[in-house]
């Protein structure tokens, strides 16, 4: 297995080192290459039926092909729901490692796709796609499943900027401001817990390292790198030490809440009325609405609050692109519905109404996003304010693994949330560089320090 | 968690001919043990409040869950009924009757090979007999948990993963049974009476299922109710299993529920209806079998 992870490693290290390439010419030049789309013929006989499965977490994913199988005799898919990312990823490459088992399409989220690439598991399509479809999408979004190659490693899905939610009967009560930078934020918080002892503006989640991920990359930093054919591990980062430590002290005085997100607890400070604000993301109205059902009409959107006054910057939590397995037998008919799955309106419409999903394609943005999500009908503005975030979402380049990085996050902040001191929270940072580093060394890739 | 109030034949040690030796003789009526009393209320209420809150929980809406005094019962009970009913075209039906498939099955072909396999260990002498059943021993250590993987590879060889085999072949060998089924065969089944039946001229195959299976059947359905427990609960071995989530138990398909990932809500309402409804099949059965066991001290009295 050693021999096999440095090699991938080293294809991995390529195409990152490509992103960074790509990234310094700005002009889209070389995007065309190969194209040999349309090269196959779509089975008429249906004696010839294409089975595909696919898995994916995001509901109403079943009615989407249905769509799809409706309009596409020969082509059917079969979606088999999935527990959320983590879960299906460590099944897919348990099926990848089985040899079999695994399915011919993936929803993977993108910070997973660096690791999906180094275990083997997702296939090249760049052959079986429209060369086009890179123009249906931002940048930002197209990197990730590129990893800056020529290779086409998924087609993005949605997307999970940023944004600061909060009640905004409650600020009114007690005549609080909305914050805009993270000082205004800290005082408010401060005000808030001084007015009702009850009641936090926010929690620091020590389990949803997602989510410190996107606070981290709003204030600059990016975990990993690549430099000439190695990787670095940049987690212990200024950027990084200044966002935990901000949280750490917050969390020292006591004035917000220390408790993780998720949890039955959470759930009934949403509905009570104790937690007033959530920084979250752009998928924000349909948890809420699922788990704090009567605060409906009382809750508003923000940007996210800035480091500096007048920066305009956020982080992304969440957000998947859909990709084809390597042990697909008919990659070229999943890459198809990939693409329409991805950058169609007739399925943008359904990932939006369906889905509850944030369309990653830009057009799909435009045309499904019309009127505020019914939980936030009191706020018309909700889709063109989040449109404007969407496109502050600032870089950030995800390791091939993640999921270190991600566990020692819980482990470390796990620990940290309950010593309560701000010097636990710049420790807890300093250790997860140490794992994530230490684990990537041992792991047989090429490492910088 | 009921596996564990179940009343274990065996565990005494081996009865003697006439069964009630290894019972304790038993207290006078009429006194009343405080200290035991009070142990055992508290044990019961440990027990039942989990399933009481359960019952409650599911007569709320999903609001009413986090927000209303925890044992104050509402009037939800049939919205959330309706609601689980109608989760991705009834979803959850297709899980419970996949769930009583895997333990019903699985139950019944396990007692079948655990009741072979043990009344041959328990009557017939041959070579790597002590070896075969230290081995079998050594399974009952082991966690089936542990085992979860390797199955999944082998498996997975074959190409049978996400399928209704993947669960119910695992499942068929229960060495804990096995290992009952042995001991009650040692104490159940006189070795005069197979002699008797083979100078008779019957076959051993006659002998096993017209003689030793009935005298066996108490100790068979106590390793049906624990194996039917198990597969019932079990998680890990269909969570590696299944992708199909049409083939999943209760189990697998309600954690679903509960993790949709960080950008949906966790279905808690339907959940716990799901898992209220899930328990009901489990207590049905286990009232339903009761009279086995009673039958069985009842013949232990008589025989002799």
């Amino acid at each position: 297995m050693r021999p096999h992870t440095s090699v991938k490693a080293a294809a991995v290290v390529a195409a990152a080192s490509a992103l960074l390439l790509a990234g310094c010419s700005s002009d889209d030049s070389g995007s065309g290459s190969g194209s040999g789309s349309g090269a196959y013929t779509t089975p008429t006989d249906p004696a010839q039926k294409i089975e595909l499965t696919y898995w994916t977490w995001a509901p109403g994913m079943d009615k989407v092909a249905a769509v799809w199988n409706k309009e596409h005799p020969t082509i059917h898919v079969e979606v088999n729901k999935q527990d959320g990312g983590d879960p299906a990823v460590t099944k897919l490459l348990t099926a990848i490692k089985a040899g079999s088992g695994a399915p011919d399409i993936m929803q993977a989220e993108y910070q997973k796709i660096p690791t999906l690439v180094a275990s083997d598991a997702l296939a090249d399509i760049s052959k079986d796609i429209d060369p086009a479809t890179k123009s249906a999408f931002g940048d930002g979004s197209w990197n990730a499943v590129t990893l800056g190659s020529d290779a086409v490693y998924a087609v993005p899905q949605d997307s999970g900027p940023m944004e600061f939610y909060y009640r905004a009967d409650v600020f009114e009560k007690y005549g609080l401001t909305v914050p805009t930078t993270w000082d205004d934020y800290a005082k408010v918080a401060e005000e808030l817990h001084q007015k009702d002892p009850k009641a936090y503006l926010g929690t620091f989640s020590s389990t949803d390292a997602g989510w410190f991920t996107g606070l981290a990359q709003q204030a600059g930093a990016s975990w990993w790198g690549v430099d000439g054919d190695a990787w670095s591990v940049d987690i212990d980062s200024e950027a990084t030490q200044k966002v935990a430590t901000y949280w750490g002290k917050l969390v020292e005085e006591g004035v917000i809440d220390n408790k993780p997100m998720y949890t039955p607890a959470w759930n009934k400070a949403l509905n009570d009325g104790t937690q007033v604000g959530w920084i979250s993301a752009i998928w924000a109205p349909g948890v809420l609405s699922g788990n704090a059902p009567d605060t409906k009409g009382q809750w508003k959107m923000a940007k996210l609050p800035q480091w500096t006054a007048g920066d305009d910057a956020t982080g992304n939590w969440g957000g998947s692109a859909t990709a084809v397995t390597t042990q697909s037998k008919n990659p070229q008919y999943a890459a198809e519905f990939v693409t329409w799955l991805n950058t169609s309106s007739e399925a943008a419409d359904l990932l939006v109404s369906e889905g509850g999903l944030y369309p990653a394609a830009l057009a799909s943005q435009k045309s499904a996003l019309t009127s505020p999500p019914d939980f936030f009908s009191n706020q018309p503005d909700f889709y063109s304010l989040a449109a404007e975030i969407s496109g502050t979402v600032k870089p950030f380049t995800y390791g091939p693994n993640v999921d270190v990085a991600y566990s020692a996050y819980n482990d470390e902040f796990g620990k940290a949330t309950k010593a309560k001191t701000q010097q636990a929270f710049g420790d807890a940072v300093t250790s997860m560089q140490k794992t994530t580093l230490d684990n990537l060394k041992s792991s047989g890739y090429n490492v910088k320090e | 968690m009921t596996a564990t109030t179940l009343p274990a034949p065996t565990a005494p040690g081996r009865p003697g001919p006439d069964g009630a030796a290894g019972r304790p003789a038993g207290r006078t009526a009429g006194r009343t043990a405080w200290g035991g009393t009070t142990v055992l209320l508290l044990g019961a209420a440990y027990c039942l409040l989990p399933v009481v809150w359960v019952v409650i929980a599911s007569t709320k809406s999903a609001g009413e869950l986090f927000s209303t005094f925890t044992l104050a019962p509402s009037t939800h009970l049939w919205d959330n009924i309706t609601a689980l009913s109608d989760y991705r075209g009834g979803l959850f039906w297709r899980w419970m009757l996949n769930t009583a498939l895997y333990a019903g099955v699985g139950g019944v072909l396990s007692v079948l090979v655990s009741a072979m396999a043990g009344y041959g260990l328990a009557k017939y002498s041959f070579r790597g007999k002590t070896a075969t059943f230290n081995v079998i021993l050594a399974g009952v250590l082991m966690p089936a948990v542990v085992l979860a993987i390797p199955q999944y590879l082998l498996l997975a060889k074959v190409g049978m993963t996400n399928t209704y085999w993947a669960v119910l072949l695992p499942s068929i060998i229960s060495p804990y049974g096995i290992y009952l089924s042995r001991i009650y065969a040692a104490a159940a089944v006189p070795d005069d009476v197979i002699e008797a039946a083979r100078t008779d001229g019957a076959g051993e195959g006659r002998i096993f299922f017209r003689l030793a299976v009935p005298m066996m059947m108490p100790g068979l359905v106590t390793v049906f109710l624990f194996q039917f427990v198990a597969i019932w609960n079990n998680f890990m071995l269909p969570y590696i299993m299944l992708g199909n989530d049409k083939l999943f138990p209760l189990t697998v398909g309600l954690s679903g529920l509960l993790n949709q990932g960080a950008t949906q809500p966790a279905m808690y309402t339907s959940v716990i209806t799901g898992a209220l409804l899930s328990i009901i099949p489990l207590v049905a059965l286990f009232l339903t079998l009761q009279r086995f066991w009673q039958v069985d001290l009842a013949a232990g009295a008589v025989k002799a």
